[in-house]
């Protein structure tokens, strides 16, 4: 069976051309090898400094007290029971909600990938929308639905309020549309007729799924199950509100003993375990991923899209139009419903109320945070791709340990306490060459350092299905690496570079945990306007909260549908 | 293909020009406050810069007046909650990053002041503010500014339909009257669920608190881990808890909540919806210092200055929800009318809390989460 053409894992390919071209191609490995540094310079030199130079020094200021180096701290931290409770918590909470979000969502990932229904673009970023929402907000929502009188109660009679399952639910509302959009940014493109000739040769409509589609998937799919993972690991917000005090994940102790215990060799040591799982998870997934990528036939995805035919299509896409509005619509709809829930009536007085200075949590007006956050996060967007960007290009060949590492670097951000990133940006930004304390570049570069995984992890795979011998060919023919890139790269990984910054927008948009650590003169962003606005008693602010939460959602979808727009229409068609 | 990459580059690049134009307006926006810190460095500074923590407010007319006056502009750096402000500020000390700190509170008080984190400074008007709230008398390191107290709150309608009294004192709550109906915060992530756990070490004692929490435990009390959510979420008497059908009506909040749920309501109800069981407080007092290696000193004496004025002093109530420590201040008539009156609040001294806390949270976690 081998519709799919074989990969070009180190040494493939190698061997038919050996003689004459060897000089040859030796050359060109060398300037392919010095290409590759100079395209990992600027990311390595980036999360040296915003990522690894910080955070060693709030570590390092941890781990380094009266004089001398307390690494005994390490042992007693992880002697202690209530430790390894959290870290064990904090781990199986993170597979299972892993493993419930690409159940429920690799089937929205196919539907709204490949089948063509009205709505189809709407819907794509109405599901991201939640990927933008304050925890406290989304969790409220939840509670509301899970808890006393809420749908289960009422439906169903089934309270699911602090338990397991509703922080599982939440992880699936906060993260579907990593699945979707990951997987079904490479799904869209893969050329339905390699399905259809694995048919073709008798192959029964399943056997060719798992024989064809599914390999060409896994690299995708094992990306968004990474990211998913990582997301759910560093939870923070849903675990306080759903779990209650007695679940706890090593994200929330690490912020309980910076910002208030502050014991900070504690904090220290739970950030170094931290790191370790996140590199186990790491290497984990390197390990399931390699060899397994491969080159594949991409092709435009208006091509792949088909109007969903017979009733099993239908019936899956009635599912996942179920599940998306139970897991994702009901939620965002109570949130919505809020805003406009005055204590006069059902009115606009909330939003009204965005627009004056008089409630006193700003000086200035709720609403001009929208500007702020929005600003914030294109330029953030505009680093994530570049610094992704540049690392997906030299991260197109897997070849040493050393590459591999540099992969793993990226990710490791996503897997960081955001209290450890933003404290360490205090303690290191502070004295030149980068005395960044007060200027407004540290948000940025704080919601870059979220975006840019996401960058890499979306173009890689598509990367790397590019058919290395397209590049050689034209390599071949004279063009100049720029060229190459420009004429055979840049048109297939266009959609996927757009998922990518649609993607970084989003995080951007959304990001709390560092934003709110990093003190700026009254231009706070979105998320943060909320958490203030929430964090004061009266109908008022809690209503503004949620209008302010949903003109989030709508500046969200807005921005997606733009950028998805932006693509161009026949980007990826070779 | 080539017109597609054309195509892609040409929208790639659309997309960078207007980043870039945003990102001009980004810079462009806050030059203003870049102008203020480069003349900062000089000493003769006309910005001086308040470093606080996330609920900090004032009108933009208070702060305007404080320009007129002494022609000094104002730049506010808030990051985190109190206590995640108070340790960044303790993490910068060597060099901090303004002029003056606001937000240290009694709880957190020793912390701030064992970390040398400010210069003494007596500030003008110290005569007008009573002794009880002076905790750093000697040495005026820090200046108060605002008390607070963190008492069990009530949902009025709840006890009117059900003909009860509601509860007023600390051993009112453990009384099977009330068996399931108190929500509070967990003491190590909210800073009124730390507040109610030292008042009832204030009324029962060191060796008493933990009895105490054992009956109220076997009382039903629920915890949940931030005050956002015990209020907005659980708690049945304030507007929010309502919509998320909150069906606690006992809650450990702040004696501000009654009026705060009033504003903004029309017409103007005779009773606020939310009571307050006077008998729970304890008093939370904010400080305000002059931080050691400032840039601006004079400036930041003139702002703590300001800052203890009755201006400022009556501008706070509506702003942050707190209490004016200046005895002539005189208070909006919404806190007039719908606030609670607590004359005798739980207190402890800071060096009491400093030494007990992490034993008493430890205790707390024990007894209440197992």
């Amino acid at each position: 069976m081998s519709v799919l053409r074989t990969g070009h894992g180190r040494g493939a390919g190698t061997g038919d051309r050996r003689g004459v071209q060897d000089g040859a191609a030796r050359a060109a490995r060398t300037r392919a090898a010095l290409v590759r540094g100079a395209l990992m310079a600027l990311p390595l030199l980036f999360f040296a400094a915003f990522f690894g130079y910080p955070v060693a020094a709030i570590v390092g200021r941890g781990l380094h007290q009266g004089g001398r180096w307390q690494f005994g701290r390490v042992g007693d931290v992880l002697g202690d029971p209530a430790v390894r409770h959290v870290l064990w918590f904090t781990c199986w909470q993170a597979a299972a909600s892993t493993a419930l979000t690409l159940l429920l969502a690799l089937p929205g990932a196919y539907v709204l990938a490949r089948l063509d229904f009205p709505g189809r673009r709407l819907l794509r970023a109405v599901v991201t929308v939640p990927f933008v929402l304050p925890t406290v907000v989304a969790g409220s929502a939840f509670l509301a639905l899970l808890g006393r009188d809420g749908f289960t109660d009422s439906l169903l009679g089934v309270r699911l309020d602090t338990s397991v399952w509703a922080i599982l639910i939440a992880h699936v509302f906060f993260n579907y549309a990593v699945v979707v959009r990951t997987v079904g940014g490479l799904w869209a493109q893969l050329d339905p007729a390699q399905e259809e000739a694995a048919r073709m040769l008798g192959a029964g409509r399943l056997a060719a799924w798992r024989r064809v589609t599914l390999p060409a998937l896994l690299p995708s799919v094992a990306a968004a199950a990474l990211m998913v993972f990582l997301f759910t690991f560093t939870s923070f917000g849903v675990i306080q509100i759903l779990g209650g005090p007695t679940y706890s994940t090593l994200e929330v102790e690490i912020y309980r003993q910076t910002a208030e215990v502050f014991d900070l060799p504690t904090a220290a040591v739970l950030t170094l375990v931290q790191f370790a799982a996140v590199l186990a998870i790491l290497a984990l997934h390197g390990w399931t991923v390699r060899r397994r990528e491969s080159a594949l036939r991409l092709v435009d995805p208006a091509r792949t899209a088909h109007r969903p035919g017979g009733p099993g299509e239908r019936a899956l896409l009635g599912a996942v139009l179920a599940v998306v509005a139970l897991v994702v619509l009901l939620p965002l709809g109570v949130l919505v419903a809020r805003s406009f829930d005055t204590p006069n009536g059902y009115g606009l007085a909330f939003y009204r109320a965005l627009g004056s200075t008089d409630g006193g949590t700003f000086s200035v007006a709720p609403w001009q945070t929208v500007g702020n956050s929005l600003r914030f996060a294109a330029v953030a967007t505009v680093i994530a791709l570049v610094v992704g960007g540049l690392a997906a290009a030299a991260l197109v060949r897997r070849s040493g340990r050393l590459l591999r590492g540099f992969d793993a670097l990226l990710m490791l951000p996503l897997g960081t306490s955001a209290v450890t990133i933003g404290f360490g940006f205090l303690i290191a930004l502070d004295k030149p060459p980068l005395d960044l304390r007060d200027s407004w570049l540290l948000v940025p570069l704080a919601q870059a350092l979220v975006g840019a995984p996401f960058v890499v992890r979306v173009m890689l795979p598509v990367l790397r299905a590019v058919d290395d011998r397209l590049r050689e060919a034209a390599a071949v023919l004279g063009a100049s690496p720029w060229r190459v890139w420009r004429e055979v790269d840049l048109p297939m990984v266009s959609r996927a570079a757009a998922i990518a910054a649609g993607f970084a927008f989003a995080v951007s948009l959304g990001e709390f945990g560092a934003t709110v650590f990093i003190a700026r003169p009254d231009d706070p962003t979105l998320p943060v306007a909320v958490a203030r606005l929430l964090g004061r008693a009266g109908p008022m602010n809690y209503g503004q909260a949620m209008a302010l939460s949903t003109v989030l959602m709508a500046v969200c979808a807005a921005s997606l549908l733009v950028l998805e727009n932006l693509r161009t229409p026949s980007a990826g068609e070779l | 293909m080539r017109t597609t990459a054309r195509r892609a580059v040409s929208a790639l690049a659309l997309a960078t020009a207007a980043t870039a134009v945003l990102a001009a307006c980004g810079s462009s926006g806050s030059s203003g406050t870049d102008d203020g810190k480069a003349t900062g460095s000089g000493g003769g500074s006309k910005t001086v810069t308040l470093v606080s923590h996330d609920s900090f407010a004032a009108s933009k007319s208070v702060l305007a007046q404080f320009t007129k006056e002494t022609g000094y502009t104002v730049k506010v750096l808030r990051g985190g909650d109190a206590g995640a402000a108070v340790n960044q500020a303790i993490l910068t000390k060597d060099h901090p990053r303004g002029d003056v700190f606001f937000g240290v509170d009694n709880t957190l008080l020793s912390r701030a002041l064992d970390n040398g984190l400010f210069e003494p400074y007596t500030a003008k008007d110290l005569a007008h503010v009573p002794q009880d709230v002076q905790l750093d008398a000697g040495k005026h390191r820090v200046t108060p500014i605002d008390s607070g107290d963190v008492c069990v709150n009530y949902d009025r309608g709840y006890f009117t339909a059900h003909h009860l009294a509601p509860p007023q004192t600390f051993a009112d709550l453990v009384k099977p009257a009330y068996k399931n109906l108190l929500v509070t915060e967990n003491v190590s992530t909210s800073s009124p669920g730390l507040a109610f756990l030292l008042g009832s070490a204030a009324t029962y004692g060191d060796g008493g608190w933990q009895d105490y929490w054992k009956q109220l435990k076997s009382n039903g009390v629920e915890v949940v881990d931030s005050w956002e959510q015990a209020y907005n979420d659980r708690f049945s008497g304030s507007s929010a808890g309502k919509q998320a059908k909150g069906d606690r009506p006992l809650v450990v909040s702040y004696a501000s909540s009654p009026p705060a749920e009033v504003v903004g309501v029309t017409p103007e109800p005779a009773q606020s919806p939310v009571g307050v069981a006077t008998g729970t407080c304890f008093r939370q007092i904010e400080f305000a210092g002059l931080l050691h290696g400032a840039k601006n000193t004079a400036g930041g004496k003139a702002l703590i200055d300001f800052m203890l004025s009755r201006t400022f002093q009556q501008d706070m109530p509506l702003q942050m929800y707190v209490d004016p420590v200046r005895d002539d201040a005189v208070e909006p008539p919404v806190f007039v009318k719908y606030g609670a009156k607590v004359d005798h609040p739980a207190t402890l001294s800071p060096d009491t809390i400093a030494a007990k806390r992490d034993d008493w949270v430890g205790a707390w976690n024990g007894i209440v989460l197992k």
